[in-house]
């Protein structure tokens, strides 16, 4: 659409933006003001310059939790992307099965995190859950308290279990906006199934797939609130995501200045992402 | 003309729906030549309906049967764990919170979107790009940054522990998203209906009201839908800004230790009430999902 060039537009994005800089604007100051002072109480700060940054940047702790969630992230987009658009292909596109499979695969999508982490403390139990007490049955010593593996397997099954219906959702909005004639023109010229997948649906879907893949991404590196609930970030460090560690140095140790440090260089990671997404998302659909 | 144009509609019908037919066939045909491509999509329902079923199995037990006996469904149901929650108010007070706060943060959103998404659809203002660039930096920042800041800013002016801080901190990332929202929805109307109301003498605010908003009601819809639910699921801010007169009920969960140990029957309970609201709301809204999600912007 053609857009005529009007300044006075900024008084209707006044709102939002006293809202969103009152809401983001002061908090990331104070969050800038912490991470170049130092502090022995009483309110009495003293200025530190780059001393927590280079801490920060240069502490094991960081690293491995950088490490961890990256390896996380890798994870379950691997599982996730795939998973998801193998449902969506075969989703129904008609009749009454639509809204029962949308409705029933939105389900997780709509329980609040530290919920779903209950469920899956709960279901992951030996003694009272399902999942545990089959594992156990099956003749495998499962404890995700004690064995960082198991601990692994429980945070990244329940992702799965939360957040593919995203992936399904997002890929199946894309195949019902292909046209009927698209598959028509494919039998005609006798297509395999999958060419009609590699040049029909992969590339209708890109658009999507790569929202897809950019939420994931972005919502896995911020993961808090279930992993937290499963496993408490343990055992000993094994799960503890950025998010983890972050509220333990600020909330728990009371360590405003690296805290504060470690948010700004997390938070400029992941602008850094959006950033090259955003760019990515424009230039195709730009070339469109 | 548009009766005429009715009329040949009208008259093609038979042969439209012979197409129709072989359309749905074709339809029928070509997600799989097998006929078990429901086989996937029931496993993975299935996988989802799981941990749901044993948390309301779970709801239903005492919890000497929880921990006694390992049964796949309740051998003496009772509802002695909602009547718990729905006679003390410390717990049912949990999901009126939850409920103002989310409520709140939903109008605000709304509100305070529409005329900025309308901006970004219909005009270009000096710097309009890196202002909306900025607005969706902040759907990605991790709530984990904000929650002590947050708190800070909301005990300098009062407001911990009250409704409206819960709900003006969830606008940080819901604004970004119903201007999102709202901005797909309204650029899909054409602005030829803008121009003929203006010559037709409506003012800008009657416009918007009696016109345009009817227009754009399902994409309202979506956008509130997805406010909705990310104020509903969070926990991290909420909790943080609340002590006791304004904690959601996700929150109060936690504190079901008691010298007995855990009161797994009662957390089973509550755990399926807060799972009620959002599937109530995802029902209404079932068709404008693949919508919302269609336009990618989520």
């Amino acid at each position: 659409m053609e857009k005529t060039w009007n300044n006075k537009a900024w008084f209707m994005v006044l709102p939002v933006l006293l809202l969103v800089a009152f809401s983001a604007v002061i908090p990331l100051m104070t969050v800038v003001n912490y991470s170049v002072q130092d502090t022995f109480g009483n309110n009495q700060f003293f200025w530190a310059g780059t001393e927590w940054f280079t801490e920060m940047l240069t502490s094991e702790r960081f690293h491995s939790a950088l490490g961890r969630n990256l390896f996380f992230s890798f994870i379950i987009l691997l599982i996730e992307i795939p998973l998801g658009i193998v449902i969506a292909l075969n989703m129904p596109r008609k009749g009454w099965g639509v809204p029962v499979c949308l409705v029933l695969m939105a389900l997780p999508l709509l329980i609040p995190w530290n919920v779903v982490g209950t469920i899956w403390q709960v279901f992951g139990r030996v003694d009272i859950g399902l999942l545990g007490h089959t594992l156990e049955r099956l003749g495998i010593n499962y404890n995700y308290v004690q064995n960082p593996l198991h601990a692994w397997f429980t945070v990244i099954i329940m992702d799965v279990w939360h957040w593919t219906s995203l992936v399904v959702l997002l890929c199946y909005a894309g195949l019902v906006s292909i046209p009927d004639a698209f598959y028509q023109a494919a039998k005609i010229d006798g297509a395999s199934r999958w060419a009609v997948f590699r040049y029909i649906q992969l590339p209708k879907m890109n658009r999507v797939l790569l929202i897809a893949v950019l939420l994931r991404f972005m919502d896995s590196f911020m993961i808090y609130t279930e992993p937290f609930v499963v496993t408490g970030g343990g055992p000993g460090n094994s799960t503890t995501f950025l998010s983890i560690d972050l509220v333990k140095m600020a909330v728990g140790q009371f360590d405003l200045g690296p805290a504060a440090a470690m948010s700004l260089i997390y938070f400029l990671i992941i602008l850094l992402m959006s950033w090259v997404f955003y760019t990515v998302m424009t230039n195709y659909d730009a070339e469109r | 003309m548009s009766e005429s144009v009715a009329r040949t509609a009208v008259s093609v019908s038979p042969e439209q729906a012979r197409m129709d037919k072989a359309l749905a066939r074709r339809m029928r045909k070509r997600g799989d030549e097998s006929k078990f491509w429901w086989l996937i999509p029931t496993l993975y329902i299935f996988f989802l309906m799981l941990p749901i079923y044993w948390l309301i199995n779970m709801s239903f037990k005492t919890n000497q049967e929880i921990l006694g006996n390992f049964s796949l469904w309740p051998q003496s149901p009772t509802l002695r764990n909602y009547a718990v929650i729905f006679t003390d108010p410390s717990w049912y007070k949990g999901y009126i919170n939850s409920i103002i706060y989310v409520g709140m943060n939903t109008v605000i959103s709304v509100l305070v979107a529409l005329p900025a998404a309308y901006a970004f659809s219909r005009y270009r203002f000096l710097g309009d790009k890196h202002l909306f660039f900025w607005l969706l930096t902040n759907r990605m920042a991790p709530p984990a940054v904000f929650a002590l800041p947050f708190f800070q800013l909301y005990s300098a002016f009062g407001l911990i522990d009250t409704h409206i801080a819960v709900a003006l901190a969830h606008c940080l990332f819901n604004v970004p998203l119903a201007v999102w929202i709202l901005e797909g929805f309204m650029s899909g109307v054409p602005k030829e209906i803008d121009e003929t109301a203006y010559i037709d003498g409506y003012s800008f605010p009657r416009f918007f009201v009696k016109i345009f908003i009817p227009l754009i009601a399902s994409g309202i819809g979506v956008a509130a839908f997805f406010c909705f639910m990310f104020s509903w699921v969070e926990l991290l801010i909420a909790r943080t800004l609340t002590t006791t007169a304004a904690k959601p009920i996700a929150a109060i969960m936690t504190r079901t230790v008691s010298a007995s140990g855990m009161d797994w029957g009662v957390l089973a309970a509550a755990g399926v009430l807060t799972i009620i609201p959002g599937a109530i709301v995802i029902y209404f809204v079932r068709n404008y999902i693949a919508k919302g999600f269609a336009l990618g912007r989520v």
